[in-house]
């Protein structure tokens, strides 16, 4: 008889008391097993835990208790799937089973200790429930994400794309540089705006949109063009700079203000069908000058509005961009330093090219001159720089 | 015979060609080839002496040629050479 059966392997199982385990698990040798939901995992479990859920016992219990021999705790909520567990790996041969009576609820009452998601609330961890499942990232690295700060330079072609994701990522406080408001022209591709909003100022647009996908976040709106006199102080409190202006006097202009604050760029370009992006961490690898020294004249460095962008081409840029920003906050990875990535939407091909530092790079070579403080502000006439 | 990858900007000076074959033993010989067949493209190329300009940028395959051997870097049947300036868009 079925159920018979059932209870007699139940009945078999062994089941031991939290401060057994406790000491079981302290002793070493033990190879503990939580048979509960990912989503309960993170919550909270027991140190050293191994997630198999019950669904995935059969295919993942053989990576998490390799040796049948040894000996195995499972635990669940309260008891009821880990003494099912204990009873179908009984089955599958494994010799020295028990289960935890009373499960995380019995532990935690008799005060012993358990690893806790902490700093998120459960609003928050549902909503990065996806991210925190991924081992890269984990309760630890959405903390980060929740705590870093990552300005923003344009909210048009790029910087629609990079806040959109970096919102829904959770990055704690997004800076928007952006002096312009929407225009009906954008739309095609600043999918952050919308034709309710054209009129409004970039900043403001966007911050609605950020607001309602993700009230986690800060938007911090600096509604100007940054300039010598005022760049130092916007970007100082920033982790990561995004770099996604319309213009070559800012570009240089941020290079070479990065590099003195020690700031990590993400810095990508657009213009018809093609798109460039590299990560510059300073010291680390090349800086945009190493890149570029020179800017192009202008003739040679045509703009989006006089020569057309292909929309879904700068998202394609601005994503990549938020995924370059997400990896340097999480430090997993490896981040576009000291290479450039160029991508052909009408071939759809990337190609990769290697960047390197340049000895001779008057802002981060061997020779650059030293900065003192009391010149940490002052910066070359970039217009005339870049019209030249 | 190496592959010249043109940039959006060189294009117009192309006929519109995202890519044009062109021979020589070396950067410097493969890209005066593309100037005599797209005499437009040379003077967004090489200044007055006959130099790179400083804004160009030039790779064989996935590597700088100024950590190479500028135009005098040797190029091979099947190579492609990125002709790279800087974009602002954004």
């Amino acid at each position: 008889m079925a159920t018979g059966a059932q209870t007699e392997q139940v009945q078999q199982i062994e089941e031991i008391e939290p401060f057994e385990a406790q000491a079981e698990i302290e002793g070493g040798d033990v190879v503990l097993i939580d048979t509960r939901e990912p989503h309960e995992y993170q919550e909270a479990h027991l140190e050293g835990g191994k997630l198999v859920p019950p669904g995935l016992l059969a295919d993942e219990i053989a990576t998490a208790a390799p040796d049948k021999s040894a000996r195995t705790l499972l635990y669940c909520r309260s008891g009821n799937r880990s003494a099912i567990a204990a009873a179908q790996m009984q089955r599958m041969g494994y010799e020295n089973v028990a289960s935890v009576g009373g499960g995380i609820l019995l532990w935690q009452e008799q005060g012993l200790p358990i690893v806790a998601a902490k700093g998120m609330t459960a609003e928050q961890r549902e909503r990065y429930s996806r991210h925190t499942l991924l081992p890269e990232v984990g309760v630890d690295g959405q903390l980060k994400l929740l705590n870093a700060k990552v300005l923003l330079l344009g909210a048009g072609g790029l910087g629609a794309p990079t806040a959109m994701y970096l919102a829904a990522a959770g990055i704690g406080t997004l800076g928007l540089v952006d002096d312009d408001v929407v225009d009906s022209s954008n739309l095609q591709r600043q999918v952050i705006h919308n034709t309710d909003r054209i009129g409004e100022a970039k900043t403001a647009s966007a911050k609605k949109f950020i607001n309602a996908l993700n009230p986690d976040v800060e938007v911090v709106e600096y509604g100007m063009r940054l300039d010598a006199s005022n760049i130092l102080d916007v970007i100082a409190d920033y982790d990561v700079i995004v770099d996604g202006a319309d213009n070559f006097p800012t570009r240089y202009l941020l290079n070479d203000a990065s590099v003195r604050l020690r700031k990590p760029v993400v810095s990508a370009s657009i213009l018809s069908f093609d798109g460039q992006i590299s990560t510059f961490v300073p010291f680390e690898g090349p800086c945009y000058r190493c890149l570029y020294p020179t800017p192009p004249p202008a003739e040679l460095a045509p703009s989006c509005s006089a020569n057309g962008v292909l929309g879904v081409m700068a998202g394609t840029m601005g994503t990549l961009q938020a995924n370059e920003v997400i990896k340097l906050v999480l430090g997993v990875g490896d981040p576009l330093i000291g290479r450039l990535l160029l991508y052909e939407a009408l071939g759809t091909r990337f190609t990769e090219l290697k960047v390197r530092r340049d000895p001779e790079c008057p802002i981060c070579g061997e020779n650059a001159p030293e900065i003192p403080e009391s010149e940490m502000g002052q910066f070359p006439d970039y217009d005339s720089f870049c019209a030249g | 015979m190496a592959t010249v990858r043109i940039p959006p900007v060189l294009r117009p000076k192309t006929g519109g060609a995202p890519e044009v074959e062109a021979a020589g033993g070396n950067v410097g010989e493969v890209l005066r080839a593309l100037t005599a067949e797209h005499p437009q493209t040379a003077e967004q190329l090489f200044d007055a002496e006959g130099e790179l300009n400083r804004y160009v940028n030039v790779y064989l395959n996935d590597e700088d040629v100024r950590v190479l051997d500028g135009l005098d870097t040797a190029v091979k049947d099947g190579d492609t050479v990125v002709i790279l300036p800087a974009m602002a868009g954004g």
